[in-house]
């Protein structure tokens, strides 16, 4: 579903990526763990196709990026610490601007949907500013899984959720990938990982420098195999 | 085709169709104007900048009625570019602050239908604060404002004043010193509208001659024309990183 090889990254001067190889089949959960700066923000950019790549390939769905952008977008969802939300519309107001974008078909319908998937049903009138933040990260997923994108893209989805709020995403998270969505999401929180990820990349010093699934990584534990990988 | 996973229905394949290049813009501009009506930030900043200022020059230009006409022009379309750069800086934030930008960015559609969409609203705010500050300033200054052919400068200069500025000021947002960078960019960038929008706008004013306004109202259409087709080149590459 998404092949990378030999991805660089530069700006300006800095090498941000340094010939990344990446490889996620369909249906799997992949999480994409290393410190900070070690370019897991700009690797998920240059797949969402908002930032180009300096060099090197990226396919996404069998289609190349950037040449092949528009095509990529439709078929991806990407949530991030930021809601990607208008504060000064309602719940509803947003997705129904998303799925305007997204040229939707029965657009109440599957707004409708969404916000029982998302749990904010009953907030759909409400302005978003007056969400608390893991209200808005959930209608940020609805936003995602609007145009029911083969693809999620998560960036952080946790930071700033207290704990109630991380509980209700990881469900939320769950749900997103039984439907049988291909996702990559980047976390700081290894706990978390561990519970939702059916693999394990480590990107450091824009490199991935190690990789291991679920199966391998039952003879270690998550903390031990990325300590590993990153004293390596 | 629909799916059913997990007891939520999923449309697969819905999704494919790439949205019309109008459907985006309109769905852009009918977003920003409800965000508008609601919040009602940026007409108000622009409004209550543009009154001070009509104000003030009129405490500060104590004029008899001929002298009054000759700078009424200059009045105006300074009054106009400052609040304009408010609401150019107001409009971009709103979709950066949020992350907004990223989510226009990946919607799958042309992106400079996202550009046209954000000139629409920037320009219909710009007509809407221009549309209130005439008659007051009309009143203020006992001066007829209400002449076709200024309505009609206003009109040109204020398009390619936000055809320009909607360019840049998505491209100053994106920076650290983003509240400042606009001005300096813009200025000197939209100079060749705003000129011939004043000279023209000082002609109806003053009534001269149809033929001698002729040469500048000209100047501002190919200026408007110009600055559309050179943001609507480049502007796939100034949202990308």
């Amino acid at each position: 579903m998404i092949t990378v090889k030999k991805l660089v990254k530069r700006f300006g001067l800095k090498t941000v990526l340094r010939g990344v190889d990446f490889e996620v089949q369909p249906g799997e959960f992949v999480a994409l763990l290393g410190p900070n700066g070690a370019g897991k923000t700009t690797f998920l950019r240059i797949l969402a196709s908002l930032s180009r790549p300096s060099l090197g390939e990226v396919k996404i769905a069998g289609y190349h990026l950037p040449q092949q952008a528009a095509q990529v977008r439709a078929r991806l969802g990407v949530v991030s610490h930021l809601p990607l939300l208008y504060g000064d519309l309602t719940a509803e107001e947003n997705l129904r601007f998303y799925a305007r974008m997204y040229n939707l078909a029965n657009i109440e319908e599957r707004i409708t949907e969404v916000l029982e998937m998302v749990g904010l049903d009953t907030r759909k009138r409400d302005l978003v500013r007056t969400f608390s933040r893991g209200m808005q990260q959930r209608l940020a997923i609805g936003r995602a899984v609007l145009h029911d994108p083969d693809v999620m893209l998560f960036d952080e989805p946790y930071t700033g959720l207290d704990q109630d709020a991380s509980s209700m995403l990881d469900d939320v998270l769950r749900t997103v990938a039984a439907q049988g969505r291909t996702v990559v999401m980047t976390s700081h929180d290894l706990a978390r990982a561990e519970d939702l990820a059916t693999r394990f990349d480590i990107l450091s010093r824009g490199l991935i420098s190690a990789s291991a699934s679920r199966r391998e990584l039952k003879k270690t534990n998550l903390l031990a195999f990325y300590k590993q990988a990153l004293a390596g | 085709m629909n799916n059913t996973v997990y007891g939520i229905k999923t449309t697969k394949k819905d999704f494919a169709a790439k949205p019309s290049f109008l459907r985006a813009v309109f769905a852009i501009v009918w977003k920003d104007i409800q965000a508008e009506y609601r919040s009602f930030e940026l007409i108000s900043a622009m409004l209550v900048f543009s009154l001070l200022v009509i104000i003030i020059f009129n405490f500060a230009l104590n004029l008899d009625i001929k002298m009054r006409e000759t700078v009424t022009a200059g009045v105006l379309w300074t009054t106009f570019a400052f609040a304009g750069t408010l609401g150019l800086n107001r409009s971009m934030s709103v979709e950066k602050d949020r992350g907004c930008l990223d989510g226009l960015l990946l919607a799958p559609v042309d992106r400079s239908a996202i550009y046209f969409g954000k000139a629409i609203s920037n320009l219909t705010f710009m007509l809407v604060v221009e549309a209130i500050v005439l008659p007051v300033y009309s009143i203020l200054y006992n001066t007829n404002l209400f002449q076709p052919g200024l309505l009609l400068v206003i009109l040109l200069g204020s398009i390619g004043y936000v055809g320009v500025g909607t360019l840049l000021a998505t491209m100053s947002v994106q920076t650290r010193t983003r509240d400042i960078l606009l001005s300096i960019l813009l200025f000197p960038v939209v100079l060749p509208v705003l000129l011939p929008a004043i000279i023209a706008s000082n002609g109806f004013l003053t009534r001269v001659e149809l033929a001698e306004i002729m040469f500048p109202i000209g100047l501002l259409i190919a200026y408007d024309i110009i600055f559309i087709s050179v943001a609507f080149m480049v502007f796939d590459n100034v949202v990308e990183e």
